[in-house]
């Protein structure tokens, strides 16, 4: 190897991954950062985490889409008011009253399963009291959510084979949705820099 | 400090000071200053995060008795 070559070569491996590395920061900042959900629940509880992920990623300027499968199609519904939240087998749940004196609302309830289950109404009860709570701290329900993350963009498509599956109509859900499969959600998700499953 | 909006996100939890404040903004011109009241304790981390990630700048941000103050400047 000649001498030019040599000094050319220590120079070009000098250079290169500063080169490349600004390159690949600059790319970063131009683009655009996408989220990708899967919404697979239908309990009022884990309403939230997409519709709050989605909003706000949509607030940060990212490019949004929520898609909804199975369970999930119950948020989508024009009707949410009726999402229900279980305790039953959920022992992470504080069983808080939303009321009272602050002593008597920092109890928290150990009610056994098997009562749970064996008290009708107790799943209704537990949802008015989620509720209250909710409205106490200052949470937006889940309508408000899904409006404002409509309004800013995100992206929406259900399931249509869980429709079929569940027995749904187009029109129980509220429009501005598109209705596809798996291998629309694949090829979103494989561009997006953030995929979740909920 | 002057603004020329503000938004009244107290009592609200999380997304929604950031929601409101993220339309607030985008109702001003590029170098005004809005005013974000909150007393979400999150908001502080979640305010300078939106700042960098949307690159509107956060001139200041306040705290008196578990009320929190941002002040966030249009880019």
């Amino acid at each position: 190897m000649t001498d030019i070559e040599e000094v050319v070569n220590r120079r070009l491996e000098e250079l290169l991954p500063q080169k490349i590395e600004e390159a690949l920061r600059q790319r970063e900042a131009s683009k655009t950062p996408t989220l990708a959900i899967i919404a697979s629940r239908g309990t009022l509880d884990w309403a939230y985490p997409p519709f709050i992920l989605g909003s706000t990623a949509a607030a940060l300027g990212w490019e949004v889409a929520i898609f909804f499968t199975f369970y999930g199609l119950n948020l989508l519904k024009r009707d949410v008011s009726d999402l229900k939240v279980s305790p039953l087998g959920n022992p992470g749940m504080p069983m808080k009253m939303p009321f009272g004196p602050d002593w008597f609302k920092r109890i928290n309830w150990n009610i056994p399963n098997l009562i749970q289950a064996g008290v009708p109404g107790f799943e209704t009860v537990a949802t008015l009291l989620m509720q209250q709570t909710i409205k106490n701290n200052g949470v937006a329900t889940i309508e408000a959510l899904r409006g404002m993350a409509q309004e800013a963009g995100v992206k929406f498509t259900a399931c249509q084979m869980t429709v079929d599956l569940f027995g749904f109509c187009h029109d129980d859900f509220i429009p501005g949705l598109d209705y596809a499969g798996a291998a629309t959600f694949l090829p979103v998700a494989q561009k997006a820099d953030v995929t979740l499953f909920m | 400090m002057h603004f020329d909006k503000e938004v009244d996100a107290r009592g609200l939890g999380c997304p929604l000071p950031i929601l409101r404040s993220k339309k607030a903004l985008a109702e001003l011109q590029s170098g005004q200053v809005l005013h974000v009241m909150s007393t979400d304790p999150g908001s502080v981390k979640d305010f300078a995060a939106f700042a960098r990630q949307t690159g509107n700048e956060l001139l200041a941000s306040t705290e008196n008795n578990k009320e929190y103050g941002f002040f966030i400047k249009r880019k």
